[in-house]
C-alpha cells in the first residue's frame, strides 16, 4: 500500500513537474531563436560591463579633468583621450557610461527584485488562500493599478524631501508590485482546480505543500517573463524620474538616467551628451525585451512541438 | 446592459475613495512639507509654523482629509501653493491643452498602428513584418523625453520645418471659446490659428504617440494572426467569398476587438507620457502643471492632478469595457 501510494505521489510529482521538461524544451527552442540569442548577448554584455566597470573605464569617472575649459563653453566634444567628449563638469563621458552600466543595473535589478518579492507575496497569498483575503488584497492591487504607472512612481518619488538612489528604486519598484501580484494570483487560481492539484489533494497531500510544491512552481514561468520585461521598463522609468528632477540627486553618481536627465540642459549645445546614455538605455532595454519576449514565446505550451 | 453599467459604475467609487485617502496621508505625512518648499531651507521654525497654521497644515490629518473630501465634492480642490490660484481653475485652463495633445497622439497611433499591424500580420515572416516587429520593440525602449528632444532638434532647430515649443505662435489673434485651439479656430473660422496650432501639435503628438503606436501595432498584429487561423476564415475562403468581404466582415471585425481594449489602456500611457512630452515642448497642459508641482512640492495641486488622472484613467477604461460589452454580448453575461 505504501509503495503504491509513493508511486502515485511520484507520478503526481512527475505530472506537476512537467514544468521541468517544459523548461528544458523551452531552453532548446530559445537556443535556436536568433532574436533570443541577440537579446541574451546584449544582456550578457551589459552585465559583464557592469561587473568589470572599474577595470574597463579608461579614466576616473568622477575626476573633473577638463573643468577649466568647461567653465567657458559647457560640455566638450570628442578629443584625444576623451573619445566621447567631456560632460558639463569636465569628466570623461566614456568612463562615466561604463561605470553607469553598473549603477543602472543596480537600479534596474533592485527595483525589479523588490517589486517581484512584494508582488509575489501579495499575489501568492491571495491565490493560495482565496476568499476574503483574496478580495481585500486584490482591491488594494486594483487601486495601485488605477494610477497610471509613471504617475504612481512620480507621486511616490515626489514625497521624499531629497531624492537619492533608494527613493528612485522604491518608486520604480512599487509600480511593478501590482503587476506581479495579479500575474501570480491569476496563474495560481488557474491551478486551484487543475487535475494535478486535485489529485494531490485527493491523496491527502498537505495544503501547504500543494501550494509550495505544485501551484507555485507551475506559476513561475509567467512571473519570470514579466521580470525580464520589468528590468527594461525599470531602467526607462528611472530615467524619466531623473528627467523630472526626481532622480538621484548625487551629482557624482554616474547613472544613465541621471546622465540623460542632466544632459537636457545642454541639448542644443552638445546633443551627444544626451545621445550616448540614451543609446545605452535603448539598447539594454531592447536586449531585456527581446529576451523576455522570446522567453514568453518559448514557455508558451501552445508553441510546443 | 443597464445593470451592467450601474454595477461597473458603483465598483469605481470605493477605489477612488481609498485612493484619495492613501494619496492624502502619503503626501502629507512625509518630511519636507510645503511650508519648507515655499519659504526655502533657511526659513525659521516660527515662520514655518505660522505658514503651516495659515494653510491649515497643523490640524490633525483626518480633519484635513475630511475638509479636503468635502471640498472635492463641490469641485473645490483648494488653492495651489505655488500660484495661489484655485487648483480647479488651473486644471480647467490646462485640461484642453492636454486633451488636444493626447487626442492627436492617439489619432496618430491608431491611424498608423492598425494598418501597420494588419499588413504585418498578412505578410507574416516577411521582411516588412520582421522590420515592423523590431521597430515596435525599439519604439517601446526609447525614453519619451529623449525622443521629444531629438525630434525637436531635427525638425524644429536644424531643419526649421516646425515650431519647437508652445501651442501657438505668440501674438496670433485668437478668440477663446472652448480652450481647444483647433476647435476654436474652426468655430470662428480663424484658419491661420488652426494651421498654426496644427503645426505646433505635430511634433509633440508624434513624441507622445510613439509608444501607443508600437503597442497598437503589436496587439493588432497578434490579434489578426489569431483570427486568420480561425476555422470560419478558412470556411469563408473555401466557399469562395471575395477577399475584401472576408477581410471586412470576418478578419477585421473580430480581429479589432482586443485592439479596442488596448486603446483604452493607452490612456494611462498617454497621461504619463504627457508629463514628459509637455515638459520638452513647454506645452502648458496638465503635464507642465504636474512638473512644476513636483518642483515646488505643491501638495494641493499634486493631489488634485493625480486624483483627476486616476479618475480619467478609470473612467476611460470603464467606457472601453462598456463599448466592449456593446460590441460583444458575451461580456455582459459574465
Amino acid at each position: 500500500m505504501t509503495t503504491l501510494l509513493t508511486r502515485k505521489k511520484d507520478r503526481i510529482d512527475e505530472l506537476a513537474e512537467h514544468g521541468d521538461s517544459l523548461s528544458r524544451d523551452a531552453f532548446r527552442r530559445l537556443s535556436r531563436n536568433p532574436v533570443a540569442i541577440l537579446g541574451a548577448v546584449i544582456v550578457l554584455l551589459f552585465v559583464l560591463v557592469a561587473i568589470f566597470a572599474p577595470l574597463l573605464a579608461p579614466k576616473d569617472p568622477y575626476f573633473r579633468y577638463l573643468i577649466d575649459e568647461v567653465r567657458q563653453n559647457s560640455p566638450l566634444p570628442a578629443r584625444p583621450g576623451f573619445p566621447l567628449g567631456a560632460d558639463q563638469n569636465g569628466r570623461d563621458v566614456l568612463s562615466r557610461l561604463i561605470v553607469g552600466a553598473r549603477q543602472s543595473l543596480i537600479v534596474g535589478v533592485l527595483a525589479t527584485v523588490a517589486g517581484l518579492v512584494f508582488g509575489m507575496l501579495i499575489g501568492g497569498v491571495a491565490g493560495a488562500l482565496g476568499g476574503w483575503v483574496d478580495t481585500l488584497l486584490m482591491r488594494f492591487v486594483d487601486i495601485l493599478l488605477s494610477v497610471p504607472s509613471l504617475l504612481l512612481a512620480i507621486s511616490i518619488a515626489a514625497v521624499f524631501k531629497s531624492a537619492n538612489q533608494w527613493t528612485v528604486i522604491a518608486a520604480v519598484a512599487i509600480v511593478s508590485v501590482p503587476i506581479f501580484a495579479r500575474l501570480l494570483r491569476g496563474a495560481m487560481l488557474a491551478q486551484r482546480h487543475a487535475d494535478h492539484v486535485l489529485a494531490a489533494r485527493a491523496l491527502g497531500v498537505h495544503e501547504r505543500s500543494i501550494v509550495l510544491r505544485h501551484m507555485l512552481p507551475n506559476s513561475l514561468s509567467a512571473v519570470i517573463v514579466q521580470a525580464t520585461l520589468t528590468l527594461a521598463t525599470s531602467i526607462i522609468d528611472a530615467a524619466a524620474l531623473s528627467f523630472l528632477g526626481l532622480g538621484d540627486a548625487d551629482p557624482n553618481r554616474a547613472e544613465w538616467g541621471a546622465m540623460l536627465g542632466d544632459a537636457q540642459t545642454y541639448f542644443d549645445i552638445q546633443p551627444s551628451l544626451a545621445i550616448w546614455p540614451a543609446l545605452c538605455i535603448i539598447v539594454v532595454a531592447l536586449g531585456f525585451t527581446l529576451f523576455g519576449e522570446s522567453l514568453r514565446e518559448a514557455l508558451d505550451p501552445k508553441n510546443r512541438r | 446592459m443597464l445593470r451592467y453599467v450601474v454595477r461597473r459604475l458603483i465598483g469605481v467609487i470605493p477605489t477612488l475613495f481609498v485612493l484619495s485617502l492613501l494619496l492624502y496621508v502619503w503626501l502629507r505625512s512625509l518630511p519636507g512639507g510645503p511650508a519648507t518648499a515655499l519659504l526655502g531651507d533657511k526659513a525659521t521654525p516660527e515662520k514655518i509654523a505660522s505658514l503651516n497654521h495659515t494653510l491649515g497644515l497643523d490640524q490633525p490629518l483626518w480633519v484635513q482629509y475630511a475638509k479636503f473630501i468635502g471640498r472635492v465634492f463641490t469641485g473645490d480642490f483648494g488653492s495651489s501653493l505655488a500660484s495661489s490660484r484655485p487648483v480647479g481653475a488651473e486644471l480647467a485652463d490646462a485640461l484642453p491643452a492636454t486633451i488636444e495633445l493626447s487626442f492627436a497622439a492617439l489619432l496618430f497611433a491608431v491611424a498608423l498602428g492598425i494598418p501597420l499591424g494588419y499588413l504585418s500580420a498578412k505578410l507574416r515572416g516577411g521582411f516588412f513584418d520582421n522590420f515592423t516587429v523590431i521597430a515596435t520593440l525599439v519604439g517601446v525602449a526609447v525614453p519619451v523625453f529623449f525622443l521629444g528632444y531629438m525630434l525637436k532638434q531635427w525638425f524644429a532647430v536644424d531643419l526649421g520645418w516646425l515650431p519647437p515649443s508652445g501651442r501657438v505662435t505668440a501674438g496670433l489673434d485668437q478668440t477663446k471659446i472652448t480652450g481647444f485651439l483647433i476647435l476654436d479656430g474652426i468655430l470662428t473660422r480663424e484658419w491661420d490659428v488652426v494651421w498654426d496650432a496644427i503645426r505646433h501639435l505635430i511634433l509633440p503628438a508624434i513624441t507622445l504617440g510613439t509608444i501607443p503606436l508600437a503597442v497598437i501595432v503589436r496587439i493588432t498584429r497578434a490579434s489578426i494572426l489569431d483570427v486568420l487561423n480561425e476555422d470560419y476564415v478558412r470556411t469563408a475562403e473555401a466557399k469562395g467569398l471575395r477577399a475584401r468581404t472576408i477581410r471586412n466582415r470576418h478578419v477585421l471585425r473580430n480581429g479589432l476587438l482586443p485592439v479596442s481594449t488596448t486603446i483604452g489602456l493607452q490612456a494611462g500611457l498617454l497621461l504619463a507620457g504627457a508629463v514628459l512630452t509637455e515638459k520638452v515642448f513647454v506645452w502648458g497642459g496638465i503635464g507642465s502643471l504636474l512638473a512644476e508641482g513636483i518642483e515646488k512640492r505643491d501638495y494641493p495641486r499634486l493631489q488634485a492632478l493625480i486624483l483627476v488622472a486616476a479618475l480619467t484613467y478609470v473612467l476611460v477604461n470603464l467606457l472601453v469595457d462598456l463599448s466592449y460589452a456593446l460590441i460583444d454580448p458575451r461580456v455582459r453575461v459574465r
